[in-house]
Parts: C-alpha cells; structure tokens; sequence
C-alpha cells in the first residue's frame, strides 16, 4: 500500500550538503576570475582615468590624446618651487628666465605631452592592415565557400589556413622582418648593397630589386595583416556558409551566373557576420606588440606620421610609433616614478578604452544587422 | 519525331551521384502546356530526374550523367555549348522549402530581370504587377511592395517564389514538391494557382501528395527505384493503372 505521507520528506533534502560544495565550488572560481578582472581594471581605471578626464568642462584631457610626446624635465627653480614641464615648453621656460639657475633637475623619457604619435601610428597601421586582410581573407573565404570543390586538397588548406592562427605573434613579427622588411623586391633606381637580387626591368635605370621595404608602416601592415588572415578568413567563410542554400539554389534557377549569385545573394547577407568578426579582429591587430616590433614600430618620433615628408607615399615606408609598443616603452624601458605615472597609466587607460569601444562596437553592429537580416 | 506537343523529351536518361545510380534508362515525352506531376516513394529519384531538367544537379558535387539525353526544342541541354543561364531563363523552378531572399518583395521578384541585363524602370514595375497578379498574390502585397519577403505567411512567400519564377516568361515551370512546407489553405490556393499557370506554362510537379496528383495534374508518371514504372494520363493511372506496382503504390499497400 503506497504511503502518501512519504510524499513529504523529514529533515533537508536528499544530497543538500554535497550540492551546497560543489556549487559553491563552482561559484568560487567563477568569482574568482572576475576579482582578477575587477583587480586589473580597477588599477588601471583609477591610476589612468584622471589623466584623461578632468573635474571642469570639457571633461576631457584633449591634450593628452592631441599633443606630441615628448621629454618630461623636472627641475626645481630659484624660489624652490617645483615645476613638471615637457621639453617644448622647458626651453621656453629657460629662454625666458634666463641666467637664472634652476636646481634638481631630472628627466623622464616619454613623459612628458601626450601620445598623439602613438594613437595616430596605431590607427595607420589597424586601417592598412584591416584593408589588406580584408581584400585577401574575404576573397579566399569565397573562393574556399563557393568555387572549390571539397577535396582532401582543400581540406588540408583549410587546416592549413586554421594552423596559421594558432602561431605566436612573435613568430609572425620574425616572418614580416625577414620577408616584408628583408626581402620583398621594390622598383628603383639605386639598389641598396644587401640587395638579395637584382633583375634589370630595362625601363631607364630602374631595376627590381629584392631588398624589402626595411621597417616601415606598410611591412608592419603586411605582417599585421597576414597575423589576422586565418581569423578572418574562417569567420568569412562561415558567415558565407550561414547564408542559406536555397538563396543559391533560386538564384541559380533563374539564370544568374555564379558570380550574380554571389554579389547579390550571398554576400550581402553575409557581410553582417564579416564586418563584426573584422571589428574583432581589429582589437587584436590594434593590440599587437610583437609583430610590429621588427617591422614598423620605432619608440621615439618626433613627427606625427604625416609629418616631414616629401610625398604623400613615403608615409607607408616610414617607421611609426604605435600604442602598445608605446606602452611596452614605457613600462620597460624607463624606470617607474611618480612623474612616469601619468604618461604609463595613462597610455594604457586610453588603450584599453579604445579596444572596449571597438568591441561594444562591434557587439552593437552585430545585434542590429542580425535584427535586420533573419531568415 | 518529336510532336509540336512535347516540351521536355528524355531519352534512356541514367544519373549517378559519385558511384550511386539513382536513374535507370528513364524515356518519356512531357507534354507542353499541361501539368505533369511525378509521384512515387522517397528516393526513388522523381527529384533528381525533375532537377536535371534546368541542370541545377550541377551544383551537387559529384553529379552526373552515365547516359542518354533531354532534349527541350530538339537541344540536348547537356550539351557542352549550352548557355546555362539562358536554359534557366526558359526552364524555371519552385522549391520545396519556399526560399524568398531576404530583400523586398519587389525586388524579389525584379531579380530574375536584374541579373538578365538592365531593365527600365517602368517595364521593370509592369513585369513584377503582372508576376504578381499571375501568381494572384498582388492583391495582398500591392501595398507593401517594398516591405520584406520575410513578413509574408509560408504560403505568400511560396506563391512569391512562382512569381519570381515566372517573372521572366519561362516555357517550363519545374516544381518540386511545391506544398510540403505548407498548410491544407495555402497548399488548396498553389494548387488552384497551378490550374490557372497551365494555359501558359508547361508545368512538372513532384508530389508526395497524391490527392494533389489527381487534383492538379493531367499527365502522372510513377517512379520506383530510379526506374519509371508508368507514365499515362493521371485518370488512367490512378483509375486503371496497368502496371501491379502503381497499383500497389496508389492503393496504398506500399510505399
């Protein structure tokens, strides 16, 4: 006979104590990451904010984002008073006091102005590198999607192409110095003597010479590029595969060649999920250090990269700074002390801003295309 | 000698994917301007033999003919000079999943016109009206021309899949399994929608559905394994049939 009063149990449910262990093991560590994030960006947030925003309007520390960097000189004058002044307004302060002493004086690399150089340098290098990738990621993402046949050789292509993202950034910095700053051939007239070979083109004296494009921006957005490459390329081609079948299939049937069907049924539904995976891998290609290091990236530059040039062109064959090889200056190569704290903190407070907005943007692109395109 | 009747002629048709057979020395005369519809069980290839008629197996890796021939106008369309495109033109298909693109439902049915050249404006408006008004779905979407396909009901977006099919005049209208995805209302209106069509387009129908075989349909062909087992007119064959199989299969014994 069943017993209804067994329906109710006595005492705390079966497995309580067990259940209150594991989740609370589980909850541990899953809070436990988020105090190291809290940790690191607290850090940063409150070393860094108050070197970019200020108490009064405008809020904001244009300066900061918009003025060369420079040399800081800490010095302290006749009266003891101290004074903090990057190395433009320093040589004005002692052209106007002049003959009179100042005591104590130090100087900090980098500190001092602001990190225009940088940003301006990332920007080149993240907009000529995306361009690249861009064109050559989305091109074999079709060819690999909608023209090759799936055969063991492709495959292995794909795998290839897979493999390429997992190599370190180091490796691929090393890759962009021996090819792109090393050996790429160039058209000129006056070869350099580490030329790897020379082939006459018989057009005047110019000749092709196989000597690279030494450390400049555009090797640095070549090897940028060919880092980013495989993510693009598979997000690409899975955008592509995401677009339906059967938009091909009535293409098709009504007498549009291959190419039709892709420019106008597939592509357009499939440039939501390659834009907002770009603007991801715009993050990673704003972020890098190590690729950039042998190619592009020079620590200290007195121009803004459009700056001081003859033609407009040579801004892609001159060094740039750039944000994160700024930081890594910065941090490593000059000793920390209160007066490097706002240059430091600052860089990276800026830096970190802008990856978060380029990836909320990317977010809020995605949710709004995908509203838009449904199927 | 082919009569001025048939559209569609295939002789001794055989079809493989990669290493499997699917079509066995198929032979039959689609008549013009009447609706033929192919009946039989899952797999046995009414399909395949329905898509090699505008060619769109190509798409399918490993596709091919092992053998014999279709001819449209006395053209072998697997000739090697054939102009796909231009086949498709003439030749148009419906699928069996309703597949509108996501773009409005003018321009679906303007984008057979646009990929075939420059259209002007105005005829491009006359062309999609009357499209439309022949797949008699104008009525509902004339307002909202250009909102998108997506917000039409299953049977809308199907009946927008004919007009789009049968906005550059095809000869031949090939529909496969046209109704599976859709409710008894909507299948009740294609139906009545492919009655209408046939005045003007020869019409093939592959159905799992054989009330809508005897409703729609003039001419019915039974396949089984690749096979055609009898072709004949769709009284006959539900009627009378002479081969024991189609018996068989319509009464419902197999199948």
């Amino acid at each position: 006979m069943f017993d209804p009063e067994k329906l109710i149990r006595k005492g705390l449910p079966k497995g309580h104590f067990k259940d209150l262990v594991v989740r609370s093991l589980l909850g541990g560590t899953t809070y436990f990451v988020v105090i190291i994030a809290a940790l690191l960006f607290g850090k940063i947030l409150i070393d860094g904010a108050p070197v970019l925003f200020k108490a009064e309007a405008p809020f904001v520390d244009f300066e900061f984002l918009t003025s060369k960097n420079q040399t800081l000189h800490v010095f302290d004058d006749a009266q003891g008073t101290r004074h903090q002044l990057p190395a433009s307004e320093y040589s004005a302060y002692l052209a106007k006091h002049e003959g009179v002493p100042i005591h104590n004086e130090q100087t900090y690399s980098y500190s001092g102005g602001g990190i225009a150089g940088p940003i301006a340098g990332t920007a080149l290098l993240t907009l000529g590198s995306m361009i690249l990738a861009l064109f050559f990621g989305v091109s074999a993402a079709i060819y690999l999607s909608e023209y090759a046949k799936q055969s063991p050789f492709i495959h292995a292509v794909r795998l290839a192409i897979l493999n390429l993202a997992g190599i370190p950034s180091i490796v691929f910095g090393l890759f962009g110095f021996s090819v792109f700053v090393l050996a790429v051939p160039v058209i000129t007239a006056t070869p350099s003597d580490r030329s790897l070979l020379t082939l006459p083109l018989f057009i005047g004296d110019y000749v092709m010479s196989f000597q690279g494009w030494n450390s400049s921006l555009m090797a640095g957005c070549a090897t940028l590029a060919c880092m980013i490459l495989p993510v693009i390329i598979t997000a690409s081609e899975e955008s592509l595969r995401a677009v339906p079948q059967g938009f091909r299939d009535a293409s098709l049937a009504m007498g549009a060649t291959r190419w039709q069907t892709i420019r106008k049924c597939v592509l357009p539904f499939s440039l939501p999920g390659i834009l907002t995976s770009s603007l991801l891998a715009i993050t990673r290609v704003a972020g890098e250090t190590a690729p950039i290091m042998f190619t592009a990236a020079v620590a200290a530059k007195d121009d803004l990269p459009w700056q001081g040039l003859k033609s407009p062109f040579d801004v892609l064959s001159s060094q740039v700074q750039a944000l994160p090889y700024h930081i890594y200056t910065l941090a490593a190569r000059i000793p920390s002390s209160e007066f490097t704290q706002r240059a430091q903190y600052g860089s990276v407070f800026v830096f970190l801003l802008l990856v978060a907005t380029l990836s909320l943007g990317s977010m809020i692109l995605r949710a709004k295309l995908r509203a838009k395109l449904k199927w | 000698m082919v009569s001025m009747n048939t559209a569609i002629q295939i002789k001794n048709l055989s079809f493989a994917y990669n290493s499997k057979q699917v079509l066995h020395a198929v032979s039959m005369d689609i008549p013009a301007r009447q609706v033929t519809a192919f009946i039989g069980p899952s797999g046995c290839g009414k399909s395949t033999l329905l898509r090699c008629f505008n060619r769109i197996n190509d798409r399918i890796p490993g596709a091919h003919l092992t053998g014999g021939s279709i001819l449209v106008h006395d053209i072998d369309i697997n000739r090697r000079d054939i102009d796909l495109q231009e086949l498709r033109r003439r030749i148009g298909m419906v699928f069996q999943k309703y597949n509108p693109f996501a773009k409005s439902i003018y321009d679906n049915v303007a984008f057979s016109l646009r990929v075939a050249g420059p259209t002007k404006r105005d005829e491009l408006d006359d062309i999609v009206e009357n499209a439309l008004r022949s797949a008699a779905l104008w009525d509902e979407v004339k307002d909202r021309l250009h909102a998108s396909a997506f917000g039409l009901s299953g049977g809308q977006q199907q009946r927008l899949c004919i007009a789009r099919a049968i906005a550059n005049q095809p000869e031949i209208l090939l529909m496969d399994e046209p109704c599976a995805a859709l409710d008894p209302q909507a299948t009740l209106k294609i139906e009545e929608l492919i009655r209408e069509l046939k005045k003007q387009y020869t019409i093939v129908i592959v159905t799992h559905n054989m009330a809508q075989a005897t409703r729609c349909s003039d001419q019915t062909a039974f396949m089984y394994l690749g096979k055609l087992v009898e072709f004949g007119p769709t009284m006959q064959i539900f009627e009378n049939p002479k081969d024991p199989q189609t018996e068989a299969y319509i009464t419902g014994t197999f199948g």
